[in-house]
């Protein structure tokens, strides 16, 4: 366990350091951004982070989309904290997104709640929270966000966008809209289309939520409540899925959480304990409304499904890796498959590999030998070929 | 059958391996190509950077694999069976299947999923019936060469053929033998043809055309 103070130089060993979040207006009331639904929004802020420099050609750039409840804080450690950015063993000097050599950029999403704006924001004409009055959202909403903050920092064409499970659905969506934006797309255990039993978790997930008395429809922060149960189970039961049952064995087995075991309906065994930390932890950090507006775009992803989908993509071939991880049960290999025999039957560059890991869907964070090797060959090449 | 000598291509790296680049003069520029057990895709990336090829190839060793993707090669890490599974009819100019046939379990049913898939076939095999695996075998033992390197008990070939036998089951599967080009154990070019060559070859290279299309194969 580190310690609750601002990082030693050792601990930033291989890192890109202290960094901050900035934040941008990208869209205002008078020029809002318009939804795929038609719906229009504004205004509009959105959180970020750089790393690495932006090369003279400006062609070293590397988007980085997050997942459901990432941030824009992927890399380096901010002052003050005990744990670096969500992707930091990727993100850094010689590590496989080398910033060295790559200018890396991360933005929370529309619809989050670190630092973008999303339903918990005020809105402009009441001052209180969207809540529900919040438009649904779609993926292609998160890439046209992510296309205005690359108008903002001047960079036309990026030379890879990265994101694993909704960020790698980000990463799918930009290259079949927008091929002309981007050279390479990486799609990381990610999904084009949920299956029945993602989308039943997801609904449970949000009944929690909304079942809760404290949500007040979605007005709870003025009213001074806050779904806490509601969200803390959606966050425990989620995370159930994100690893597998030979990682939840191997990590806590049958395990007590007291040496005497008493028996009773509080937290008698060690897995207990871990998912109640789990889903308190996750209220420091994460928004209700957030969650159940991001979930819904997931649920309703399947940009396949327009007869038109690849037509794009055809004319302006991107490169793609996809990747899954052989224990991940949320979205398991077949969605790796169904992505990649798409693009296939459209005749573009696809890789396919499916690393063999025992941690379900959480392999993607984490610094798999065979994993990050892949990614490292990939990025390194697409460096060589550039933009 | 005739066997003409080899169109030599405008374009070939000197680095190929000497049998991928007779593989690689069978495939006309611009073709869409699927290379199975591309190993680190040295024919695919001589083909996208010499004759303007696309195309994809089809690798299970791991190291092999990350080595194709470090050359921008796109590779799929899956069995050669499922792939073919999942692609569509004659969605390639050409599918490649270079020393793997005799690896696999199942080589009738590769090959008509081969014959589905592509337009033509190229397909390079050792030769079982070449004469001095044959002498070995009336020695008492099993064939060694430099085309079947391996003891017996390690060896990742499953199934050992001969040309005539091969030649056969293209016939059986509806694939025409466009040409075919047949080696010595050193690698030299065999100028003979008919049955003879399948005793004095130590490996062959065949150009297949699936007669019909629509026809059912096994």
């Amino acid at each position: 366990m580190t310690s609750p103070v601002t990082p030693t130089a050792d601990v930033m060993a291989g890192s890109v350091g202290l960094v901050e979040t900035e934040t941008v207006r990208l869209f205002t009331a008078a020029q809002p951004l318009v939804l795929v639904s038609g719906a229009t929004l504004g205004p509009v802020d959105v959180a970020y982070e750089t790393y690495g420099r932006l090369n003279a050609d400006r062609s070293n750039a590397v988007f980085i989309c997050h997942a459901l409840t990432g941030d824009a804080h992927a890399a380096g450690w901010h002052a003050g904290d005990r744990h670096p950015g969500w992707w930091d063993n990727l993100i850094g000097p010689g590590r496989p997104l080398d910033t060295d050599r790559f200018f890396v950029v991360c933005a929370n999403l529309l619809g989050g709640c670190q630092g973008t704006t999303g339903p918990s924001s005020p809105h402009p004409e009441t001052g209180r929270a969207y809540g529900l009055d919040f438009p649904l959202l779609e993926v292609a909403d998160f890439v046209t966000v992510h296309r205005a903050l690359l108008a903002h920092l001047g960079i036309e064409r990026l030379l890879a966008v990265l994101g694993g499970s909704l960020g790698g659905m980000q990463a799918l969506q930009w290259s079949l809209d927008h091929p002309e934006d981007l050279a390479n797309a990486l799609i990381v255990a990610a999904s084009s289309r949920l299956t029945a039993q993602n989308i039943a978790f997801s609904a449970v997930a949000r009944r929690a939520i909304m079942s809760d008395r404290q949500f007040r429809d979605g007005q709870y922060a003025a009213e001074g409540t806050m779904p806490a149960v509601g969200l803390a189970i959606a966050r425990m039961m989620a995370h159930i899925t994100y690893l597998s049952e030979d990682a939840f064995t191997a990590k806590f087995g049958r395990t007590s959480q007291f040496e005497t075991r008493r028996r009773g309906f509080g937290i008698d065994f060690a897995v207990e304990s871990y998912l109640d930390h789990q889903g308190t932890t996750f209220l420091e950090r994460f928004d209700a409304l957030s969650y159940l507006y991001l979930t819904r775009v997931m649920d309703y992803f399947d940009p396949f499904a327009r007869p038109d989908a690849l037509a794009a993509v055809e004319q302006r071939p991107v490169n793609h890796l996809v990747l899954s991880f052989d224990s991940d049960w949320r979205f398991s290999t077949d969605h790796a498959l169904r992505i990649t025999r798409r693009l296939e039957q459209a005749r573009l560059p696809v890789t396919f590999r499916e690393i063999s890991s025992a941690f379900g869907h959480d392999s993607f964070l984490l610094a798999d030998p065979v994993y990050h090797a892949t990614l490292r060959a990939f990025l390194d090449r697409a460096l060589e070929v550039g933009t | 059958m005739s066997a003409p000598s080899p169109r030599r291509g405008a374009a070939r790296p000197a680095s190929l391996r000497p049998d991928l680049a007779l593989v690689s003069d069978q495939i006309a520029a611009g073709s869409r190509v699927l290379d199975l057990g591309c190993g680190q895709g040295d024919l695919l990336r001589s083909l996208m950077d010499a004759k303007d090829c696309t195309g994809t190839g089809v690798e299970i060793d791991p190291d092999a694999v990350l080595g194709a993707i470090r050359r921008g090669v796109p590779v799929i890490e899956r069995d050669i069976t499922s792939v073919l599974d999942d692609l569509a009819d004659r969605s390639y100019d050409v599918v490649v299947l270079s020393r793997t046939l005799q690896t696999m379990l199942q080589p009738a049913t590769v090959l008509a999923g081969m014959a589905r898939v592509g337009e033509r076939l190229v397909v390079s095999v050792p030769n079982f019936g070449y004469y001095r695996n044959r002498f070995r075998l009336l020695l008492g033992r099993m064939p060694m060469s430099k085309e079947i390197p391996y003891s017996w008990y390690e060896t990742p070939n499953l199934r050992f053929t001969t040309l005539a036998d091969l030649e056969d089951l293209f016939d059986r599967l509806g694939l025409r033998i466009e040409r075919r080009f047949t080696y010595t154990e050193t690698g030299r070019r065999l100028r003979m043809y008919g049955r003879l060559s399948n005793w004095a070859a130590g490996a062959a290279v065949y150009v297949l055309c699936p007669i019909d299309a629509g026809r059912t194969r096994a």
